[in-house]
């Protein structure tokens, strides 16, 4: 997203060159704002209530509360961060890895004035609020990995933590000023993540697995059904996420331009294809198509998408969201069943696979005709490098992508080890069989 | 007196309760019951992980009757509840020693 970001204020900076007494001032666009006010808003409704509908159909009547309430307090907690030092840590200036906390700290500074290095036409007021926004569903994510068994008080204390030091930064590497992995605006290795594979999928995906696998089975998975308590929920819930998703993606070319068009068809056509790719391979592969199985091609082809949006061709996203489909298909099923972790919501399987097989493919299928600012913008050794489909550029993503597991994975880890001795972050076993939601919160979402 | 207990599929009240009322059955008590016998569970599958219902929805209704009409309404129920399918349930028939009526505190039969 800084990445089209930068492109446009590249253009514009081109125009004010031609003309130089107009370069004091970039021109606020009512149109962008307008769109980009309304994209903050479709993302934040991806989280509530998108996300915790989806999640909380997902899991057993006890702990239904409980889901959604993990996702439900991140939209207050790190709005809080993010005022204070979250967003200045992610987009201030600073080093390849990390922004200047202080330099936007409480947002002072952050006005109706653009930051150009972002974008030109709207408030850095509305660019800050608009990434408030992922930075709020990422952790939210996690959250299902970690379903039916997270005792509150150490959930939150570790996504706090998650946020700043894993969220912060990687954003920053990606998306940031002279950020490492930014194609636009003076990185090293430039990988193409245009609404968020990296810093917001991949992330989450990797740091699911861990938390699910450090944090243990449920107490009777394998051999007790630990079934959806309603699948309907979790259907409004995907259709919101779709609707939304058209504001994280599309939202993200941080313009109303002809680019958010294309990051918006884009997005719809992978959805579609997730869908018709997962139901397709679950009828064959299991004699039914079920209604779950279509709205998780759907989540599947849109995570897929979501790096390669504003980079690729409608075909290009199709296809995209057919691979999409079916590898997050075997790896709920097979790659689950076979490493025996209990994702409990599949966040791995769906967001960090779909998401990685997304970041590959738009290495190979990026194009210039869908995005000009790749064929020019990226220089090495004051050379102009083109970051359209090729071998160097498909090696630049995996690199990205390995380096975003490592990362991620790696501080979650050790997150995971602190927390768990200082607090601890499962509930015990009597608690968890009368639900989360009466053990953590005092409340039943059902009457009897 | 006996008390039948008919566990029945649950589509096939409707006409299980229209029959006993053709002959004279005036009062019955039905409850949802969850069990399995012969006919075993399904299988659910979500995304992928397929999931083993044991217990199947069951339609329960209990009746205390005079004995003169016992081999009657067993009659009429199997014939009204029979699919031919496995699952179709089960009659059980007990002996009741009392029975009293609340309001009019009328006792055994003319209670029933």
């Amino acid at each position: 997203m800084s990445a089209e970001a930068a492109a446009g204020g590249l253009s514009h900076a081109e125009k004010f060159l031609a003309i130089p007494q107009a370069a004091a001032m970039p021109a606020l666009d009512s149109g962008d704002n307008a769109w980009m006010l309304a994209s903050c808003a479709l993302v934040l409704m991806m989280t509530a209530p998108g996300l915790i509908l989806f999640y909380g159909g997902l899991v057993r009547a006890k702990n239904v509360l409980a889901t959604m309430m993990h996702s439900l307090i991140l939209m207050a907690l790190v709005s809080m961060l993010w005022m204070i030092f979250g967003y200045s840590m992610a987009f201030a200036p600073g080093n390849a890895f990390v922004g200047n906390p202080l330099t936007w700290f409480m947002l002072n500074g952050v006005t109706g004035a653009p930051n150009p290095a972002y974008s030109s036409t709207i408030p850095q007021e509305t660019f800050m609020l608009f990434q408030m926004m992922f930075a709020i569903i990422t952790p939210a994510l996690i959250s299902g990995a970690m379903a039916e068994r997270i005792k509150f008080k150490g959930y939150v204390v570790f996504i706090l933590l998650w946020v700043t030091i894993v969220y912060f930064p990687l954003c920053h590497m990606v998306w940031g000023q002279g950020g490492f992995f930014n194609w636009a605006l003076g990185g090293k290795v430039p990988a193409l993540d245009f609404a968020g594979g990296t810093v917001v999928h991949i992330s989450s995906g990797i740091s699911a697995l861990i938390c699910a696998i450090m944090l243990g089975k449920r107490h009777g998975f394998g051999h007790e059904p630990l079934m959806p308590h309603n699948v309907v929920l979790s259907l409004i819930g995907t259709g919101l996420l779709w609707v939304g998703w058209f504001g994280f993606n599309a939202g993200s070319a941080l313009t109303a331009g002809t680019l958010a068009t294309s990051a918006f068809a884009a997005t719809h056509f992978s959805a579609a294809a997730g869908a018709l790719s997962w139901a397709f391979v679950e009828w064959r592969h299991k004699g039914k198509p079920s209604v779950l199985g279509a709205a998780s091609g759907m989540i599947a082809g849109l995570a897929t998408i979501t790096p390669a949006s504003g980079f690729v061709s409608i075909p290009s996203a199709f296809l995209i969201g057919l691979a999409g489909g079916v590898v997050c298909y075997f790896a709920v099923t097979k790659l689950k069943a076979m490493f025996n972790y209990d994702d409990a919501l599949d966040v791995f399987g769906v967001h960090g696979v779909g998401s990685a097989v997304g970041m590959l493919m738009v290495g190979w299928l990026a194009s210039a005709a869908v995005n000009p600012a790749i064929a020019s913008t990226f220089q090495a050794n004051g050379v102009a490098v083109s970051l359209a489909g090729s071998a160097r550029q498909f090696g630049n993503q995996a690199l990205a992508v390995l380096f975003t597991a490592v990362f991620a994975g790696v501080v979650t880890v050790i997150l995971f080890k602190v927390v768990d001795l200082l607090i601890g972050l499962r509930v015990d076993v009597e608690d968890e069989s009368i639900g989360l939601d009466l053990t953590q919160h005092g409340e039943r979402a059902y009457s009897e | 007196m006996k008390k039948i207990e008919a566990i029945i599929k649950p589509f096939k009240l409707q006409e299980v309760k229209d029959a006993l009322s053709e002959i004279g059955v005036h009062g019955m008590t039905v409850t949802e019951v969850k069990g399995f016998g012969r006919q075993k569970g399904h299988t659910e599958i979500y995304r992928g992980s397929e999931y083993t219902v044991d217990f199947l929805p069951k339609v329960k209704i209990e009746s205390v009757l005079p004995d003169n009409l016992v081999n009657q309404v067993i009659e009429t129920i199997i014939k009204a509840a029979k699919t031919g399918k496995i699952g179709d349930g089960k009659i059980f028939v007990s002996s009741i020693s009392e029975a009293h009526r609340i309001r009019t505190g009328e006792r055994d039969e003319s209670a029933v």
